[in-house]
């Protein structure tokens, strides 16, 4: 008896193994979750070293920094959109909505890396002072989580060309990028409010 | 083209590289040909480079351990032998430049791809076999991990051959790491390695505690789990906490160093005191991230070998969770002579003494178990009882150097180094010696030499109280540490004693040597093999399928019902393996090249952007990119195992066994 205890309950164990990705995916995001805070941290004690260069009121531009902000979170509910497709199987739908994404993303980047590139022009690099290190280090890291993100969107959107149903594999992917997406937006609420505003204030 | 490389960067002019370099490439060549000759290259091709297997990576990994102690051990006694050597005016044979390379390469490799290698080896052996699992939750990553570890050795290794390591120990604290004072690739190449073994590290904590959490065989609630795995799930959540700190701390250091930016440089508003806090955030977590499972596998031995259930398995549990949480509130201690004030050092002080109360609740478990139990002296008991001597002396000395006082006396001196290898060395090595001398027959089906595993402990056991108790008397006597001569007749004598000691562990790596060549050997003898899978009568899942695993580790996914499992199914008659003909097919990942290629993807960027060659540091980055979109974009990676052919091989297990057994 008890062997067949066994096996039966082997069986429905077997039936019931749903993938572990996402989950995987969300501990993955609460390590990068810790490389933000650690910049976080390494700008708060950096926010005063301004080794006689500029300070944030000098340089920042809060109306560029308000117009990536309304991009970055549009991305936020137009990828949104593209999971409520993904969820209804209208595949079309998914891939328009992730394209709209991508550019509202791409758009956030040109801004980013356009701010940047004045900032270095007017001889206010991250080679300044440790203020302008800690403030590059950290808006550059969210800069290149957006990178990798936008990098992941393209690919998916090559993968589910052509295909009619999503398989779980592709729902899973879609999920983590969904949480990756989402959690680079919280991420760039965070710094808009402690990098940029309150340097201004 | 090259970046700063040239051909003044290869050091010909250094006779101990030159030879190590000759060895290296004879020996490399002689186990190259070997591979050749017998045509084993599909083999190992097939089977293990290209493996998803937990239990084959595991073996790679301890592998990759080993040669990491040896290269490591190297160095260690050609510091001794200097010290032994350079005094009164002898400069010894290692000039200054040589021997703060050798210091600094000593601890990097023997935390990072010693120790961590180790670990990780057996955790990937025990842990999915310990739960029921047929494999780890995420397979590809698993061996993602194991080659970004392994390419990273290679880099510490390249660069004895190819221009310099690091000259400033093995935290490279700045300001000396900077560009300013340390302009040669030395720091580059040490930023790199670990960064990029970091990456393998991350991933396997995230995919352990995904591993424990998720697979565990029905009916194993958390507190029915082993305490080895307790130990890892904790180890993979301080992986989790601790990592990504270092990630930044290095990252940081190499903006600095390659950028221009002024984190903690001298001038631009750095702060050095930043560096230390941000790279000890990881530090002290990392030692108990390699303590913890030792002390899992010190639980596993004792209970098997006194023939008794753990005492007290709720307070071990509850200890090691414990120990988890207030690890990552100490490290302050590592720097009580940087100024943070009486209140903050009070503060770190009292934490880290706290920590000595769960380890002694885990000292005591261990006693009690032993206590009244029929403790049978295998070798594998002499490492466990050798480690509560000296980890017992080690945390000691650690609660001594807990005071911030104290601290502000014994502060860089070799006091600490005794420390910190009276507890790495007794409680992590003994621990890790004492896990592979265990489930070294399951991973191969055949046990360790006994003879030579004691020869071995003993060597290693008085070895090391000869090697490390003279430092604690110097550092008594204020000899600093990274020390390259001296001039003080009194300490002669007991440095003099430390060269002994580490002559003597050199002896007992022989040893360990022999043990492993006397016991393959030996291997088919009837009293080395093991048929039953379950050799030492002991009472977890692992010890329930054959012994080596099939490859599916578990024909039928075994049910617990109680805490230690395997214990109960035997006290209850309950054979999980004669489950009967009531196979299922078995859903396995099949293996892939794609790890490997991002690893020596990862290689290729790593030397680049030491040498700052941009266009082939691209064409690593880029390759690292394809393969991974080539992998996601590939949908051939598992299938499922007929239940026929798993009917097959459980057969022919079972005719293989009653064969031998008649043969008896």
């Amino acid at each position: 008896m008890a062997h067949d205890i066994t096996a039966d309950a082997a069986h429905a164990h077997e039936e019931h193994h749903e993938s572990p990705v996402v989950f995987g995916f969300w501990l993955y995001l609460m390590t990068d979750c810790i490389i933000f805070g650690t910049l976080f941290a390494v700008f708060a004690v950096m926010r005063n070293q301004f080794a006689g260069g500029p300070t944030g009121k000098d340089i920042f531009d809060l109306n560029g920094v308000g117009i990536e902000t309304a991009l970055l979170l549009l991305s936020s509910i137009t990828y949104g959109f593209g999971m409520i497709s993904a969820h209804q199987n209208k595949l079309g739908a998914l891939r328009g909505w992730l394209g709209v994404t991508f550019i509202l993303g791409l758009g956030f980047l040109f801004m980013e890396l356009r701010e940047f590139s004045h900032m270095v022009a007017e001889g206010n690099g991250p080679d300044r002072s440790a203020f302008l290190s800690a403030f590059f280090t950290l808006v550059g890291t969210h800069g290149l989580h957006v990178t990798c993100g936008l990098l992941w969107m393209a690919v998916l959107i090559v993968q589910t060309g052509g295909k009619t149903v999503l398989s779980e594999r592709m729902t899973n992917k879609l999920t983590c990028l969904s949480l990756f997406w989402h959690f680079l937006d919280i991420v760039w609420i965070c710094v808009f409010t402690f990098v940029y505003l309150m340097s201004v204030i | 083209m090259l970046g700063k490389l040239s051909w003044s960067d290869i050091p010909i002019d250094v006779p101990i590289l030159v030879g190590t370099f000759a060895g290296a490439a004879i020996a490399g060549l002689a186990v190259l040909g070997l591979i050749t000759y017998y045509g084993k290259w599909g083999y190992l091709w097939k089977e293990w480079l290209t493996s998803v297997d937990h239990k084959r990576l595991g073996v790679m990994y301890i592998v990759l351990a080993l040669v990491a102690l040896f290269r490591g051990f190297a160095d260690a006694i050609m510091m001794r032998s200097q010290l032994a050597l350079a005094y009164a005016g002898n400069p010894g044979y290692l000039p200054p430049h040589h021997y703060d390379q050798i210091f600094s390469a000593h601890g990097t490799i023997m935390i990072f791809f010693m120790a961590m290698a180790f670990m990780t080896g057996l955790m990937n052996v025990i842990v999915p076999l310990q739960i029921g699992a047929r494999d780890v939750a995420f397979p590809f990553l698993n061996s993602l991990s194991f080659w970004m570890t392994t390419i990273s050795f290679v880099l510490i290794n390249i660069s004895l051959f190819i221009g310099e390591f690091s000259q400033c120990g093995w935290l490279a604290y700045p300001p000396l790491s900077e560009q300013q004072f340390s302009p040669g690739v030395g720091v580059d190449y040490y930023i790199w390695a670990v960064q990029l073994s970091g990456v393998g590290t991350l991933l396997t904590g995230v995919n352990f505690f995904t591993t424990i959490v998720k697979m565990r065989a029905p009916g194993m609630t958390f507190m029915k789990m082993p305490v080895f795995t307790w130990t890892i799930f904790c180890t993979s959540v301080l992986i989790m906490l601790s990592f990504p700190i270092l990630t930044v701390a290095l990252g940081l250091l190499g903006l600095d160093r390659y950028l221009g930016m002024h984190f903690f440089t001298n001038d631009g508003g750095g702060n050095q005191m930043l560096y230390l806090s941000v790279i000890w955030g990881w530090g002290h977590p990392e030692v108990y991230i390699l303590v913890l499972p030792a002390f899992g596998a010190f639980s596993e031995i004792t209970q098997t070998f006194s023939r008794k259930p753990l005492f007290g398995y709720n307070t071990m549990v509850y200890a090691t969770c414990s120990i988890m949480v207030l690890s990552m509130l100490v490290w302050l201690h590592h720097f009580f002579t940087m100024g943070a004030g009486a209140n903050v050092n009070a503060f770190f002080g009292i934490m880290t003494m706290i920590i000595a109360i769960p380890t002694g609740v885990k000292i005591f478990n261990w006693l009690f178990t032993m206590y009244k139990g029929r403790v049978e002296f295998h070798a594998t008991m002499y490492w466990v009882i050798g480690f509560m001597i000296t980890f017992t002396i080690g945390g000691m000395t650690g609660v001594m150097l807990a005071i911030p006082a104290a601290d502000f006396v014994l502060h860089n001196s070799l006091f600490v180094i005794a420390h910190f290898h009276n507890v790495i060395i007794g409680g992590v090595y003994f621990g890790y010696v004492a896990a592979m001398n265990f489930w070294f027959p399951k991973a191969f089906g055949f046990k360790l030499n006994e003879a030579w595993g004691k020869r071995a402990f003993w060597l290693w056991f008085v070895g090391f109280y000869f090697a490390f108790m003279p430092l604690y008397v110097l550092g008594f006597e204020g000899m600093t540490r990274r020390m390259n001569h001296y001039d003080n007749p009194e300490w002669y004598p007991w440095l003099l004693v430390a060269e002994a000691g580490a002559v003597m562990i050199a002896l007992g790596i022989v040893c360990q040597l022999t043990q492993l060549y006397v016991s393959i050997r030996d291997r088919n003898l009837a009293e080395n093999r093991d048929l039953t899978g379950d050799p030492w009568n002991a009472r977890t899942l692992e010890w329930s399928t054959s012994s080596p695993p099939p490859f599916y580790n578990f024909a039928v996914v075994p049910v617990v019902h109680d805490l230690d499992a395997f214990a109960h199914d035997k006290e209850a008659g309950i054979d999980t393996r004669a489950a009967g003909s009531n196979y299922q097919p078995i859903h396995m990942p099949k293996n892939t090249a794609a790890g490997f290629f991002v690893g020596m993807f990862s290689l290729i960027l790593g030397f680049a952007a030491v040498w700052w060659i941009w266009w082939l540091a691209a064409v690593g980055l880029i390759g690292v990119i394809a393969t991974v979109i080539a992998r996601s974009s590939n949908n051939d990676v598992d299938y499922y195992v007929p239940a026929s052919e798993v009917a097959r091989i459980e057969n022919e297990h079972t005719r293989n066994l009653l064969a031998a057994q008649a043969a008896e």
